[in-house]
C-alpha cells in the first residue's frame, strides 16, 4: 500500500526523552498481542494497541460453510468460553430459520453458558494473579476450574470446545444423575471461591498495586462503548441477562454487580463477584428445569433462511456483551457474519488507561480489562 | 415409470442453471400488521426530522433500522445521539454487494445511559461505491467517519478499512488494525476475495 514502515516499527523521534517499546507480541505479559508503548522514564506517554497476531478469519470461514457447520469453527476465538460465544450465533440462527427451541434446552443451556462463564473467568483469574507476581493465585483457580471442567466433560463429552449449542437446542441431553453432581461440585466451587478473598482479594499487596491505577471515569466507559466487567465496574449498571433476557433468564433472579470506582482493583473484583451469581443462577436453573422432555429439534440436514433476512443478537458473556450480526440470503451458507466481540471493544480504552502509569503496572490494567487477545483478533 | 423420472429431471435442469437470487439489499422489508409501539416511535422521530432523506429497513421488536445515504448519514447520526440519547456503538459491520457495485457499513447503536432503550438496538446501514480494483483510501470508496459522534467506532472502522477497503472520511486514524502488515492483496472480506480451494 504504502512504502512506510509499520506503526512501531518506525522510528517516531517525538523527543530524546521518549523511547518506543514494543511489548509483545510474543512478550507473555501482553498475551498474543502487541502493546506499542512511548515511555518517559518509567512513565508511559502514549500507548497503540496492535492486535491481530492471532487474527484467523472466523468471519470469512462463515460465509463457505452452511449454518450447522460453521458451528465448531465460530467457539474457537474463545475456547474456555466456547458455549458464550456460540450462544449469539445460535440464537441468531434461530430467529432466521424460525425454530421453537424446548423449554428443557433452554435450561440446559442456562447452566452450561453458566458454568463456562466461570471456567472462563477462572482461566483469567489464574492469569491475572501470575502477571501480579502472585503464584498461589495461578495455582489456585487453576485446579478449581477442573471441578467445572469435569461437570462439563460430563455433559458435552469434551472438556474445552464443546459444540454443544446447536439451532434448535443442545447436541445431548444431560446425563443421568447430572443434577446432584452439579449441585454438589458448584456448591463446593462458591465454598472455595469465597476463600480467594483472604489471600487475593484483601491482600494489602494487591490493593497497592491495583486500587487507583487505571481509572475510567463512567462517562468514559459509556463513550468508549466498553462492556461487561469493564463497565460495571465504572458504576453503570447494564447486563444482558437483566436488561436483555434471552432463553429463560426473565424466569430467573439475576443480580448485577457494580461497583464505582472504576480502577483495576474493582475491574478484578467484578468477574469474581459474578462467579458468585453464576453459581445462584445455576441453582435456580437445576431447581426450575423441567425434569424430562426434548432437548432439541429435529432440522432439514441443510436449512436455509427465508430470503434476504438480517439479524443481530446479543448475549452476556464471560467478557461482556458479545453479538452477532447474520445477513442471509436464502442460500444455506449465511451471506455474512460477524461477531461483534466484548475484548476488541474494550480494547478501545486500554491507550486511555495507560497514559501516566507506570510501565510495571502495565500488566495490573492490560489484564483487568478481562481482555482476550485472540477473541478480539477472531 | 421411467418416463415419469425423465421429465423430473428435465424440469429441474433449469433451476440448476438460473443463476441464484441477488439480495437486493435496498428494497425496503415488507412491513407486519402490528408494529411494536415503542419502536415505531422511534423510527418516527427520524421520519420526521429527516422526511425522504432516511427510509425504514424494518422495525421489529428491540430493533429498528434506518437506511440512509452517505451524505446525510452523519447528520443522522448526530440526531440519534442528541435527540434519542444513544450513546455508543456495539458494531460496525461491512458487508460487500459486488452485485449492487456496493459496499454496505451497518452500525448498531445502543445506550448504556438511557434505561428505557437497554433493549434497542438501532441499526444504522448506509453504502458506499465499491472499487473493483481498490487502491484504499484513493478510490470512490468513501464514508464520513462517525468517530467523532460515537467515539466507540474507532477501532471498528478501522477494522472495516482494512477488511473492506472503505476509507472513513475525517477519522484520524486510517491504519490497519488486524492484518498484517505487509499485505498486498484485496480486501480479505470482499466477496471476491476467495479461499484457496472452495
Amino acid at each position: 500500500m504504502t512504502n512506510e514502515l509499520p506503526p512501531g516499527l518506525a522510528l517516531q523521534k517525538v523527543d530524546e526523552r521518549i523511547m518506543t517499546l514494543n511489548v509483545g507480541p510474543q512478550h507473555p505479559g501482553s498475551g498474543h498481542m502487541r502493546i506499542i508503548v512511548q515511555i518517559d522514564g518509567d512513565y508511559i506517554v502514549a500507548c497503540d494497541p496492535d492486535p491481530g497476531y492471532v487474527h484467523r478469519g472466523e468471519e470469512k470461514m462463515a460465509e463457505y460453510r452452511n449454518y450447522i457447520l460453521n458451528i465448531p469453527h465460530l467457539e474457537r476465538p474463545v475456547i474456555h468460553d466456547s458455549c458464550n460465544v456460540l450462544y449469539p450465533y445460535v440464537l441468531g440462527v434461530e430467529e432466521l430459520l424460525g425454530i421453537e427451541v424446548p423449554e428443557r434446552a433452554k435450561y440446559v443451556r442456562v447452566i452450561a453458558s453458566e458454568l463456562n462463564r466461570c471456567i472462563y473467568i477462572m482461566y483469567w483469574l489464574a492469569i491475572y494473579g501470575i502477571f501480579l507476581g502472585h503464584s498461589t493465585m495461578f495455582m489456585w483457580p487453576a485446579g478449581d476450574r477442573e471441578l467445572l471442567i469435569d461437570l462439563m466433560e460430563k455433559m458435552t463429552g469434551a472438556r474445552v470446545t464443546h459444540a454443544h449449542f446447536v439451532p434448535g437446542g443442545v447436541r445431548n441431553d444431560l446425563p443421568p444423575n447430572f443434577e446432584d453432581v452439579c449441585l454438589r461440585q458448584v456448591n463446593y466451587f462458591e465454598k472455595r471461591i469465597k476463600e480467594y478473598a483472604a489471600i487475593f482479594y484483601d491482600n494489602p499487596i494487591l490493593i497497592a498495586r491495583t486500587r487507583d491505577t487505571g481509572i475510567l471515569s463512567r462517562q468514559d466507559a459509556i463513550r468508549f462503548g466498553t462492556t461487561g466487567s469493564v463497565l460495571r465496574a465504572s458504576g453503570v449498571d447494564y447486563d444482558l441477562r437483566k436488561k436483555e433476557p434471552y432463553d429463560v433468564y426473565d424466569e430467573l433472579d439475576v443480580h448485577t454487580n457494580v461497583m464505582k470506582e472504576g480502577d483495576s482493583y474493582a475491574r478484578s473484583k467484578i468477574p469474581w463477584l459474578d462467579m458468585m451469581e453464576s453459581c445462584n443462577i445455576i441453582r435456580q436453573a437445576l431447581q426450575k428445569m423441567p425434569k424430562s422432555g426434548s432437548v432439541r429439534v429435529k432440522l432439514k440436514p441443510n436449512p436455509k433462511g427465508k430470503g434476504l433476512d438480517t439479524v443481530y443478537k446479543r448475549v452476556e458473556s464471560g467478557r461482556g456483551s458479545l453479538g452477532c450480526y447474520i445477513v442471509s440470503d436464502g442460500k444455506p451458507e449465511p451471506y455474512r457474519v460477524k461477531l461483534s466481540v466484548p475484548s476488541f471493544r474494550n480494547l478501545i480504552a486500554l491507550p486511555n488507561l495507560l497514559r501516566g502509569e507506570k510501565l510495571g503496572n502495565m500488566p495490573a490494567v492490560y489484564w483487568s480489562l478481562n481482555y482476550w487477545p485472540v477473541e478480539a483478533d477472531r | 415409470m421411467s418416463s415419469d423420472v425423465k421429465t423430473t429431471t428435465v424440469d429441474a435442469k433449469p433451476e440448476v442453471k438460473s443463476p441464484p437470487p441477488k439480495p437486493a439489499a435496498k428494497k425496503p422489508e415488507e412491513k407486519p400488521v402490528e408494529l411494536p409501539a415503542f419502536e415505531k416511535s422511534i423510527s418516527d422521530k427520524i421520519i420526521e426530522k429527516f422526511g425522504d432523506k432516511v427510509e425504514v429497513g424494518f422495525v421489529k421488536e428491540d430493533r429498528v433500522r434506518i437506511n440512509v445515504g452517505k451524505e446525510n448519514v452523519h447528520d443522522v447520526a448526530e440526531f440519534i445521539r442528541d435527540g434519542l440519547n444513544y450513546d455508543h456503538a456495539e458494531s460496525v459491520s461491512g458487508v460487500d454487494y459486488p452485485q449492487d457495485n456496493e459496499i454496505e457499513v451497518v452500525y448498531h447503536i445502543g445506550s448504556y445511559s438511557d434505561s428505557s432503550l437497554a433493549r434497542q438496538i438501532l441499526v444504522l446501514a448506509t453504502r458506499a461505491q465499491r472499487e473493483t480494483n481498490p487502491i484504499p483510501g484513493n478510490d470512490a470508496t468513501r464514508l464520513p467517519t462517525l468517530r467523532d459522534v460515537f467515539y466507540s467506532v474507532e477501532f471498528h472502522e478501522r477494522e472495516i478499512f482494512e477488511m473492506f477497503g472503505v476509507f472513513f472520511e475525517g477519522h484520524p486514524d486510517n491504519r490497519r488494525l488486524l492484518l498484517p502488515e505487509d499485505w498486498a492483496d484485496l480486501p480479505p472480506l470482499r466477496k471476491d476475495f476467495a479461499i484457496k480451494g472452495r
